[in-house]
């Protein structure tokens, strides 16, 4: 996986903190900077598209790790 | 982004039900919509400042059951028993990595959910303000309508 700049692990957490926690996240970061997510629940893989294409956000990269979730967002 | 709306009213105050408007709300304001949500009659119980909420089995067939066993509606009816159908749902809930709903609703007012409590239940059922979430304003039905009229999104539950 790439580099990245800040990393949230929101193993454990279901829906929506996974999002909530992501929001929170990214809101001190500046544009350009890539938050790398860990996550257990299986539901945040749409979730995380979905939140991407709606806040603007990219979604560099997602991956599934049986049981383990992966993301990378760069903020917009 | 930004400009997208949500307006939710809340009418149920039980554990379960709880938590939809909640969900919603908090997950629209991480995705940028401007979030009101209009409490009325049971649902001025999630505005409480100590949440207290039950669930039960009575009267409700789809609550799934541990191990699918089936209580006879009568022994639903029994003493205790929204208490221990309360606690098994809450501990269920806690080792799913399931917010918490005081958690829930502290996040949705940092991310400036707009809480309105229906003054006229809050009258009906003679709730102080004292009791309720300082956060929180008051109004009716056309104050409710006056965010609803311009929302992209209306929810009932």
């Amino acid at each position: 996986m790439a580099d990245f700049d800040q990393e949230l692990d929101a193993s454990g957490l279901n829906c929506p903190l996974p999002i909530l926690r992501a929001k929170k996240s990214l809101a001190p970061m500046d544009a350009g900077q890539v938050l790398h997510i860990i996550s257990t629940d299986p539901g945040s893989v749409k979730d995380f598209e979905a939140f991407c294409k709606q806040t603007g956000n990219e979604l560099l990269d997602s991956k599934d790790d049986g049981g383990k979730f992966y993301f990378l967002i760069k903020k917009s | 982004m930004s400009d997208k709306k949500l307006a939710i009213i809340a009418t149920k105050g039980t554990l379960d039900w709880a938590y939809p408007p909640l969900i919603l709300a908090s997950t629209a304001a991480a995705l940028g919509y401007e979030t009101q949500i209009f409490f009325t009659f049971y649902g001025l119980q999630i505005l409480k400042k100590n949440l207290n909420l039950k669930v039960t089995p009575l009267g409700n067939p789809g609550m799934p059951m541990p191990g699918n066993i089936s209580i006879p509606v009568l022994m639903q009816a029994m003493p205790g028993m929204q208490a221990l159908v309360t606690s098994m749902m809450k501990s269920k809930m806690q080792g799913k990595g399931i917010a918490d709903l005081a958690e829930l609703r502290a996040l949705c007012v940092e991310a400036e959910v707009k809480m309105i409590a229906c003054q006229m239940t809050v009258d009906l059922f003679e709730f102080k303000r004292s009791e309720l979430l300082d956060s929180c304003e008051y109004g009716g039905a056309a104050t409710f309508f006056e965010f609803a009229g311009e929302s992209d999104i209306n929810l009932f539950m």
